[in-house]
C-alpha cells in the first residue's frame, strides 16, 4: 500500500473500487460470429469512411470494405466472410442511426484473414508506416477512437522526443490492456517499433498502473535490448490512464490547456492499439475485431474475449449469459462509459468493455437524494484538470454556460467524472457539463 | 432465446463514492458529543438545559419554517442539529432558558432560513443565533458561573428558569473568564487549567482537549478542512508571539491566547462551516490567518474581553471575495508551460 504511494503520479484524482480481480487472470477468448454485423462508417473521431463495395457483394474477412475519406479518417475491413446485406444506418451508442453497413456471415465463415500488402518495418519510411496505420484501419482502442496515424505525423515546428505506450488502464472493471501485455507482448514491442520510426523518437515508455505487476514483469523480460524503452510503474489512481495525467506522471509535462501532447513533445498511444499495429502492419491486414472485457455482476460468464467489430451487444451478452437481476449496461468501464439504450448497438473500435450491473450497484445510487452543493472542495480536491466543479455546477444550474467556458475552463474538463464520483450532494456535476458543453456547441454553430 | 430486458438509463459514472451530507452531519454531531458530555460534567444541569434548550428551538424553528413553506423537512440531514449543538456551546452556562429560545429561532430563522436553508446560510447561523443575544442581552451574556461547582448536578442556577422578558437574578457564584480577568487585571490563568478546561467560560469552550480531538477525528475523514484551525491558530500564536517580544508583560501570551475563551472551538468547528468558508486551501489559509489578525485585534485592543464571535462572522462575510480572488489554477495554464511554448516558437 504504502509503496503505491511512491510510484510517480499527477494530482488528485480519486480510488474507485477496482472490480478488476475477476476477469484479470482469464486468458483472451475467441468469440463467435453474430447472424448479421452492424459495422458503422465512422467509429472514429473525423469523418466517416467511404464505402467501397455494394450491396449484396461478397466480401472475405479482412477485405477492407470502406476507404478513409481525408486524412482525420480511417478505413473499415470485414469482420467476417459473408455479403454485403444492406448499406444504410445502424444504431449507436448516442441513440441515433448512422451511416453503416450491414454484413452477414457465411455460417462456415473462418477466422482466417485474407493477407494485404505488407508494410516491412526495415524497409518502409515514416510516411509509409503512417499511410499503412491508415489503411490499416487503426484508432485509439482505449476508448477515444483517435485515428493513430494522425498523432504521428509531426507538423512543422512540432518536436517529439517520446512516445509513450499507455497500459494504465484506470477504468474499473476493465482488464483488456492488461491481458494484451500479457498475451501480445510481442506484438507490443513490434508495435512500438513502427511508431518509433515513424515519429523518430529517441525513446519510448510503457506506462502501467501498480495493480498489473505482472505485466510489468513480463514486458520488462521481454523487452529488446536494443530499443531505447523503459517500463514504468504509475500509482494506482482514477483517472491515471488519461493522456494528460499519464504525461504529467510520467515527464511531469502539463499538456497547455487547449493544446495536444506534441506541445510537451510526446505522444501517448493506447497498449491494444500498439499491439495492434504490431500484429497487423506486418501482413497488411486490418482491425477487424478487438479484445473487449464482458465483466460486471450482471455477468454470468465474464471473461475477456476478442469481438468481431460489428457485434451487436444483444449478441454478446446472449453468449456470455446475464443475470436475471442485471439493470443497466455500459460500454466502458463505470466511470465514462455511456449506459447503452437499446442492446441492437453494435460494439466498434473503441469499445473496450461491456460491463453490466445489477440494482444492487445501482438502486441505491440511482435513487439517491440531490442535496445543495455544501461546499465540501471534494469535487475541487478530485479534480485531476484542477477545475472548480462546485462552482461550474452552481453556474450549469443557472444555464450561466458561457460563463462556465470563460471564466472557470469548463472545455478543460475531459467528463472523467470524478467530481460527481466524491460529491456528497450527489449534484450530477459531469452530466452538467456534458450538457453546458452540448449547448455552447449548438449556439456557436450557428455563428 | 432472444435477450430483452428494460434497461434503466443514466450517464457516466454509474458509480459513487457513497459520501453523503447527512453522513458527513451525522459524523460532526459525533466528533461534538464529548465536547457535550464534558460541558455537562463541568457546569452541570444548567449546562444540560441550556444546549438542549438550544439545539431543540433550533431545530423546531427549521421544522417550522420548512412546514410553513411547505419544504420537505430536512432536518434528516443533522445540519441544524449541529447548528443547535453548537449553539448551545457557545452560551453562558447560567443563561435564562427563554433567552436560549430566542437566539435559537434568531439564528435559524434570520441566519439559515432567510438566505435560503441549507447551503445557502452566508453566516454561521450558530453564531449568528449568538450575535443577536449579544447584542440584546449583553449583560447575561457576560455572566459567567463557577465550573465544578459542588451544587451543580442537583441545583439549576437561579436564573435558568426566569420568565421571560424579566431581569435574571443572579446567584452569588459567579466567576469572572479567564480572558476577563486578562483583560480588567491583567492575571492570567494557567495553562493546565485552560487547556482542560478547568475553567469559567462559555458552555462548551472550555476544554480545549476535547475540541481539538473532535476536530481530528473529523479531518482525518476529510469532513473538515484541517488549514482552517491550523492558519487560525498559528496566526493567533503568531501575532500574540510577536507582540510579547515587542512589550513583554503587557500582552497575554499566546499559550494564554490559544486555549483561552472560545478560539478552539471557534477554529475548529465554527470557522469550519464549509458552506461559509473558502473552496480552495489557498483560500482556506487565508481565511484563517484573518480570522487569527482579528481576534488578536479585538482581545488585545478592542473593548471585549473576546474576540472570535465577530472575527469568524466578519470572515463569512469576505469568504465569497476569497473565493474569486483565489480560483484553482487550473491544469496546463501556469506560466512554465508559455515559457515552453515560447521555446519551442523560438526554435522553430
Ligand atoms: S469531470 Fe471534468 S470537472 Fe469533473 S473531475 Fe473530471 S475533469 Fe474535473
Ligand atoms: S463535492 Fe459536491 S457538495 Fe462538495 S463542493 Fe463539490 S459540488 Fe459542492
Amino acid at each position: 500500500m504504502l509503496d503505491n504511494f511512491r510510484r510517480s503520479t499527477f494530482r488528485h484524482g480519486i480510488h474507485p473500487e477496482e472490480h478488476k480481480d475477476d476477469t484479470r487472470d482469464l486468458a483472451i477468448r475467441r468469440f463467435p460470429f453474430a447472424p448479421t454485423l452492424l459495422v458503422p462508417l465512422s467509429q472514429h473521431l473525423g469523418k466517416p469512411a467511404k464505402v467501397v463495395v455494394r450491396e449484396g457483394q461478397e466480401v472475405s474477412r479482412g477485405q477492407t470494405i470502406a476507404e478513409a475519406d481525408g486524412f482525420i479518417s480511417v478505413a473499415m475491413h470485414a469482420p467476417a466472410s459473408g455479403v454485403i446485406r444492406k448499406i444504410g444506418r445502424v444504431p449507436s451508442i448516442s441513440g441515433d442511426l448512422v451511416p453503416g453497413v450491414y454484413l452477414e456471415p457465411y455460417p462456415a465463415s473462418t477466422q482466417e484473414v485474407a493477407d494485404g500488402e505488407p508494410c516491412r518495418l526495415e524497409t518502409a519510411t515514416p510516411d509509409d508506416i503512417i499511410s499503412a496505420i491508415q489503411r490499416a484501419g487503426i484508432v485509439g482502442l482505449g476508448g477515444a477512437a483517435f485515428p493513430t496515424h494522425a498523432k504521428l505525423k509531426i507538423p512543422e515546428g512540432k518536436s517529439l522526443d517520446t512516445v509513450i505506450i499507455n497500459g494504465v488502464e484506470c477504468e474499473p472493471y476493465l482488464t483488456t490492456d492488461h491481458r494484451v501485455m500479457l498475451e501480445q507482448t510481442d506484438d507490443v514491442f513490434m508495435g512500438l517499433r513502427y511508431l518509433m520510426k515513424a515519429t523518430g523518437a529517441g525513446r519510448g515508455i510503457i506506462a502501467v498502473e501498480a495493480n498489473k505487476l505482472d505485466a510489468v514483469e513480463t514486458l520488462r523480460k521481454a523487452c529488446p535490448a536494443d530499443l531505447p524503452i523503459t517500463v514504468e510503474v504509475l500509482q494506482v489512481k482514477y483517472p491515471q490512464g488519461a493522456e494528460k495525467m499519464v504525461i504529467k506522471a510520467l515527464l511531469d509535462r502539463e499538456i497547455p490547456s487547449g493544446g495536444l501532447p506534441l506541445d510537451v513533445h510526446a505522444i501517448c498511444v493506447n497498449v491494444a492499439t500498439t499491439a495492434e499495429i504490431g500484429r497487423l502492419l506486418p501482413h497488411g491486414q486490418g482491425i477487424q475485431e478487438r479484445v473487449v472485457t464482458i465483466g460486471g455482476p450482471g455477468i454470468v460468464k465474464k471473461g475477456n474475449y476478442r469481438i468481431p467489430i460489428g457485434t451487436p451487444v444483444r449478441f454478446a451478452l446472449e453468449q456470455v449469459g446475464v443475470t436475471d437481476d442485471m439493470t443497466r449496461v455500459f460500454l466502458g468501464g463505470p466511470m465514462m462509459g455511456p449506459a447503452v439504450s437499446s442492446l441492437d448497438v453494435p460494439l466498434t473500435k473503441g469499445t473496450s468493455g461491456i460491463t453490466a450491473v445489477t440494482r444492487a450497484e445501482t438502486g441505491a445510487h440511482g435513487e439517491r437524494r440531490i442535496y445543495p452543493c455544501i461546499r465540501c472542495a471534494r469535487c475541487v480536491d478530485a479534480c485531476p484538470m484542477y477545475l472548480n466543479p462546485s462552482q461550474m455546477g452552481i453556474l450549469a444550474k443557472n444555464e450561466c454556460y458561457t460563463e462556465m467556458a470563460e471564466e472557470f475552463h469548463l472545455m478543460d474538463c475531459f467528463e472523467c467524472g470524478s467530481c460527481s464520483f466524491v460529491c456528497p450532494s450527489h449534484i450530477p456535476l459531469v452530466q452538467y457539463f456534458r450538457l453546458a458543453k452540448r449547448m455552447l456547441r449548438k449556439t456557436a454553430r450557428p455563428a | 432465446m432472444k435477450l430483452s430486458r428494460t434497461l434503466q438509463i443514466a450517464s457516466s459514472p454509474h458509480v459513487s463514492s457513497g459520501a453523503s451530507v447527512d453522513h458527513i452531519m451525522y459524523h460532526v454531531v459525533l466528533a461534538l458529543l464529548p465536547v457535550v458530555g464534558f460541558a455537562v460534567y463541568a457546569f452541570g444541569l444548567a449546562a444540560a438545559l441550556v444546549i438542549f434548550t438550544a439545539t431543540a428551538s433550533c431545530v423546531a424553528t427549521e421544522h417550522f419554517l420548512n412546514r410553513l413553506n411547505r419544504r420537505e423537512t430536512p432536518v434528516s440531514d443533522w445540519s441544524v442539529t449541529i447548528t443547535g449543538i453548537l449553539y448551545g456551546l457557545t452560551l453562558p452556562p447560567a443563561l435564562p432558558l427563554w433567552m436560549v429560545v430566542i437566539g435559537g429561532v434568531f439564528g435559524v430563522g434570520i441566519g439559515k432560513y432567510l438566505f435560503g436553508g441549507l447551503a445557502y446560510n452566508a453566516f454561521n447561523p450558530a453564531l449568528v443565533g449568538r450575535a443577536f443575544l449579544q447584542a440584546a442581552f449583553p449583560q447575561a451574556m457576560t455572566h459567567w458561573s463557577e465550573a465544578f461547582s459542588p451544587g451543580r448536578f442537583t441545583d439549576l442556577p437561579s436564573s435558568t428558569l426566569t420568565i421571560p422578558m424579566a431581569e435574571p437574578v443572579y446567584d452569588a457564584v459567579t466567576s469572572a473568564t479567564p480572558l476577563a480577568v486578562m483583560k480588567f487585571q491583567n492575571a492570567t490563568t494557567g495553562v493546565p487549567e485552560l487547556a482542560f478546561g478547568l475553567t469559567s467560560g462559555s458552555v462548551g469552550e472550555t476544554c480545549a482537549a476535547l475540541i481539538l480531538a473532535g476536530g481530528a477525528y473529523l479531518a482525518l475523514r476529510n469532513m473538515l478542512n484541517w488549514r482552517i484551525p491550523v492558519s487560525i491558530l498559528a496566526t493567533v500564536a503568531g501575532l500574540s508571539f510577536l507582540m510579547n517580544l515587542i512589550a513583554p508583560g503587557e500582552y497575554a501570551s499566546p499559550v494564554f491566547m490559544l486555549f483561552s475563551g472560545g478560539l478552539m472551538l471557534g477554529a475548529v468547528f465554527m470557522a469550519t462551516d464549509m458552506v461559509a468558508s473558502p473552496i480552495t486551501n489557498a483560500g482556506c489559509w487565508l481565511y484563517g490567518l484573518l480570522i487569527g489578525a482579528l481576534v488578536v485585534v479585538i482581545r488585545y485592543w478592542g473593548g471585549m474581553p473576546e474576540g472570535v464571535m465577530y472575527a469568524i462572522l466578519l470572515a463569512n462575510a469576505v469568504s465569497p471575495h476569497i473565493d474569486r480572488l483565489i480560483q484553482p489554477t487550473v491544469f496546463g495554464t501556469r506560466p512554465e508551460n508559455g515559457e515552453k511554448k515560447d521555446e519551442q516558437e523560438g526554435t522553430a
